[in-house]
């Protein structure tokens, strides 16, 4: 390894980490004057490259000069923050008021609109930009060659900051949206329509996400999967920056930039480990991020109303309960084969939606990767009966055990933080874990995953598999529902509502919030080992985030604020889902139209349905 | 006598359950200064932000100036001409003594004189001195007249004033006064919420007292003085 090799290397972690610190800093901007992590970001991302592999070469058609061509990235990127102006005034001044949760959810349902809309638009087949006119040669640097464009995109991160920095400390919109940062409520009462100002900000954010996707356009090609690659990106360089922080961002963008450039020498296969590492390691050292600050309580509540009564099974209750476990037990007597295994899924994701809300409604952990312990317990199922030649039983025992081993290791950096960063974190986290599901191909089989993940013979028929996945769950969910009403359980709650008088009166507020996590994780990895053999394969879409979000769209739907909500919510999500999917070919659009309107409309879901009923019978 | 500019009337308000008015009046005339008066707790700060539309209240009305701006938001107030300094002062930290001037500027209404920033550096020479400082980096006295003139920089031709003097050295607090009877001398109207009578003695030509969210007294200064029970009854400690 050269001298001149290095640089180079370095140089090329500096184009990346430019063109990362140009998309999230409009996240950390829109993120620190509106308080709402936008996960649409990075489908404004996407949006702005597709315009611009549809803009720019009719440009260059009428003449191949690179100014047409940065002429059609700008055009390009604004027509993006008009977008992004339009969510705004749609979807998120309705939004201001909600808990970080649903904001969160409401925004990964325009994520998933914005995907079919993309689809629907432009097809599924990649499209690759032009490369721009005047930049397409190499540069020799210390005896290598280097793309002109790459020493572009060097250069443009710097400059993005720089006008950033003019604009926010120069201009009136600047200076405001600098006050809305620290307090967001003074600045109405100084006479500040802050509806103006936050549409202004939205526009700014979305623009700077466009003119990232737009840059990237010669790189790489633009495809239909590029907003959730670059949104986990973009989260942990502004987690790790200090979410609200712009220099932060760029200081994170180029740390991280310059990680995956050595990182890759070393260990070429673990650079998102790395990655990891360095956030869990400035997590630890600064919980708030490189250059962030604590979040000035803004005066509302960041967590959606949890578990408040925990209340006995009432008459009513007993009987419904009663009906349920008999229908659960009576479906491979009378079911049809489709029947059993969509009763056998809700069962799974009824355990798997259950666990969760322990985290959620009982300790207000907020969780945004709980997939992660799911899918890891599929994992730890299906490569022990495929490539370890184990039977199934030891394999689901040591499904529920990798579920908590992780959530241990995941957990014991996720408790230190609270509210939004927490939800950061998981999310990272699980992307981690799918990253090395999706890039350790000799182990794992990549993108493919594993098939042959059959049960041990006497469970094979659907009908006798179906009721050991019964006793699992049933079990499970009992005994998770047990903890609830255990002092344990009612620990969480104090701690959920206040974590500082918990502390006040000797509760150690940290350890119970891991063992939690911890035992939400063996639960969820147990209904994935269950999952895996239900479905004979294992496939990172098991850990991947819309399977995180479908199990807080089953909470959503069920009602976070009762003990069973999650599992009235997973059976009717699961039904719904396997019924109408197979009807549309926009089933991701309808799906994330339905979570903003639940969001919108129903924050309650079915149980508080339930108890209005109750309450009026 | 001066026209009312501000005029509550039966306002209700309170946090989530939790009642804290229970329907209160008072007025504040032009160019006039009046003190709201009562203990921790007795509703002096909800009033206000119950006035500026920061906690919207549930019943009552509030008129300012000709206008019902019950249900406003809180900007539309602020432009129509009040102006608020809050009594944990709210100053943005991250933001030079400029800075912060700037977030309050607005034009003024009606061919008053406006205040502009380097009037605001005659009356308060402290900020002048400090207008490149981040806001974060001074001492409460000066965050505190940093809000008042944020405030000012709006033009506005009433102000409420919550608690000025809490907290604050005597001198800084000698200062305060000085600032709200050249606040007065300008002809802008001042409410004041106050616990130290002295303080609000000092500056003000009329009173209410406030006790578990509702008015107890409204009356001249010189009467609220001469008035032991009132005073021992909701004001000593």
């Amino acid at each position: 390894m050269d001298f001149g090799f290095l640089v180079v290397q370095s140089l090329s972690g500096l184009a990346s980490a430019s063109s990362l610190f140009v998309i999230a800093s409009g996240l950390t901007l829109v993120f620190g004057v509106t308080r709402i992590v936008n996960f649409a970001h990075g489908s404004f991302y996407m949006l702005g490259a597709y315009m611009t592999v549809t803009v720019v070469p009719w440009l260059l058609d009428f003449d191949r000069s690179p100014l047409l061509f940065f002429v059609g990235v700008l055009v390009s990127a604004l027509v993006v923050g008009a977008l992004g102006v339009v969510m705004e005034v749609l979807l998120l001044r309705r939004l201001y008021k909600v808990p970080e949760l649903f904001q969160l959810l409401a925004t990964f349902g325009v994520v998933l609109m914005v995907q079919d809309a993309v689809l629907w638009i432009w097809g599924p087949v990649e499209i690759p930009g032009p490369r721009a006119p005047g930049l397409r040669h190499g540069v020799e640097i210390l005896g290598q060659r280097f793309p002109a464009y790459e020493l572009f995109l060097i250069c443009v991160g710097p400059a993005v900051l720089g006008l950033l920095w003019l604009l926010m400390h120069k201009t009136r919109f600047g200076i405001l949206i600098r006050a809305a940062t620290r307090d967001r409520e003074m600045v109405g009462a100084l006479g500040v329509n802050q509806a103006l100002l936050f549409t202004g900000t939205l526009f700014l954010g979305a623009f700077l996400a466009g003119l990232g996707g737009a840059l990237q356009i010669p790189r790489v090609s633009a495809n239909s999967q590029m907003d959730l690659s670059i949104i986990t990106e973009a989260f942990v360089v502004t987690v790790i920056g200090g979410m609200g922080s712009v220099p932060g961002a760029f200081l994170a963008a180029v740390l991280i930039g310059q990680l995956n450039a050595f990182g890759v020498l070393i260990f070429p296969k673990i650079t998102l480990v790395l990655v990891f590492l360095l956030m869990a390691v400035v997590l630890v050292v600064k919980p708030w991020g490189l250059l962030g600050r604590p979040e000035a309580a803004a005066g509302r509540a960041a967590l959606p109303e949890g578990i408040l009564a925990t209340p006995r099974f009432g008459m009513w209750e007993k009987v419904i309960l009663g009906v349920v476990l008999a229908a659960t037990l009576a479906v491979p007597l009378f079911g049809d084969a489709y029947t059993v295994k969509v009763a056998t899924e809700v069962l799974i994701f009824a355990l798997a939606a259950f666990s969760l809300n322990f985290l959620v409604g009982n300790g207000g952990i907020v969780s945004f990767g709980h997939a992660a312990y799911f899918g890891l317990g599929a994992y730890a199922a299906g490569l022990l009966v495929t490539r370890g030649g184990f039977a199934m039983e030891p394999a689901l025992i040591a499904a529920p055990i990798a579920g908590a081993a992780f959530a241990a290791l995941f957990g014991f950096f996720v408790v230190r933080l609270t509210g939004i960063y927490l939800a950061m974190l998981t999310l990272a986290f699980a992307q981690i874990a799918y990253a090395v599901c999706f890039q350790w191909v000799e182990v794992t089989g990549g993108d493919n995953g594993v098939v042959g993940v059959w049960p041990s013979g006497w469970a094979r028929s659907r009908e006798v598999f179906h009721y050991l996945v019964a006793a699992c769950c049933i079990l499970g969910i009992a005994a998770l529902r047990h903890v609830i009403y255990a002092p344990f359980g009612a620990t969480l709650r104090a701690a959920r509502d206040s974590e500082q008088r918990a502390d006040a009166i000797g509760v150690n507020v940290r350890m119970h919030r891991w063992l939690a996590f911890t035992l939400a994780g063996a639960a969820a990895g147990l209904a994935g080992g269950l999952y895996a053999f239900s479905k004979g394969s294992i496939d990172p879409t098991l850990l991947a985030i819309p399977m995180s979000i479908d199990f807080l769209a089953m909470l959503l739907l069920g009602g976070m604020q009762t003990v069973m909500g999650a599992v009235a919510g997973a059976a009717a999500f699961h039904t719904i889902k396997d019924f109408f999917m197979p009807l549309t070919d926009h089933w991701r659009f309808f799906l994330g139209a339905s979570i903003i309107a639940l969001v919108l409309i129903f924050p309650r879901g079915l149980s508080g349905a339930y108890g209005a009923l109750r309450r009026r019978a | 006598m001066a026209d009312p500019v501000l005029e509550v009337s039966g306002v209700t308000a309170g946090y989530g359950p939790a009642e804290v008015l229970f329907g209160v009046d008072l007025t504040l005339r032009r160019g006039e200064v009046a003190a709201l008066m009562g203990r921790n707790g007795a509703g002096k700060s909800t009033t206000m932000k119950a006035i500026m539309g920061l906690l919207p209240p549930r019943a009552g009305q509030v008129r300012f100036a000709g206008q019902d701006i019950t249900g406003w938001a809180p900007f539309q107030i602020a432009r129509a001409g009040l102006g608020y300094v809050p009594e944990d002062r709210r100053i943005f930290t991250d933001l030079t003594v400029a800075e912060n001037l700037e977030v309050g500027r607005r034009a003024a209404r009606g061919g008053r004189a406006a205040w502009t920033v380097e009037r605001l550096y005659d009356i308060f020479p402290n900020l002048a001195e400090m207008r490149g400082r981040r806001a974060a980096a001074m001492s409460g006295g000066e965050q505190q007249m940093l809000t008042i003139a944020r405030t000012l920089m709006g033009n506005p031709e009433a102000v409420l004033l919550d608690e000025p003097s809490e907290g604050l050295a005597p001198v800084i607090v000698e200062l305060m006064a000085e600032a709200v009877l050249r606040m007065k001398a300008e002809g802008l109207a001042v409410l004041l919420s106050e616990q130290s009578l002295d303080f609000a003695a000092a500056v003000s030509d009329r009173a209410f007292v406030i006790e578990k969210g509702s008015i107890r007294f409204a009356g001249t200064m010189a009467a609220l003085e001469a008035d032991e029970t009132i005073r021992t009854t909701y004001l000593t400690v």
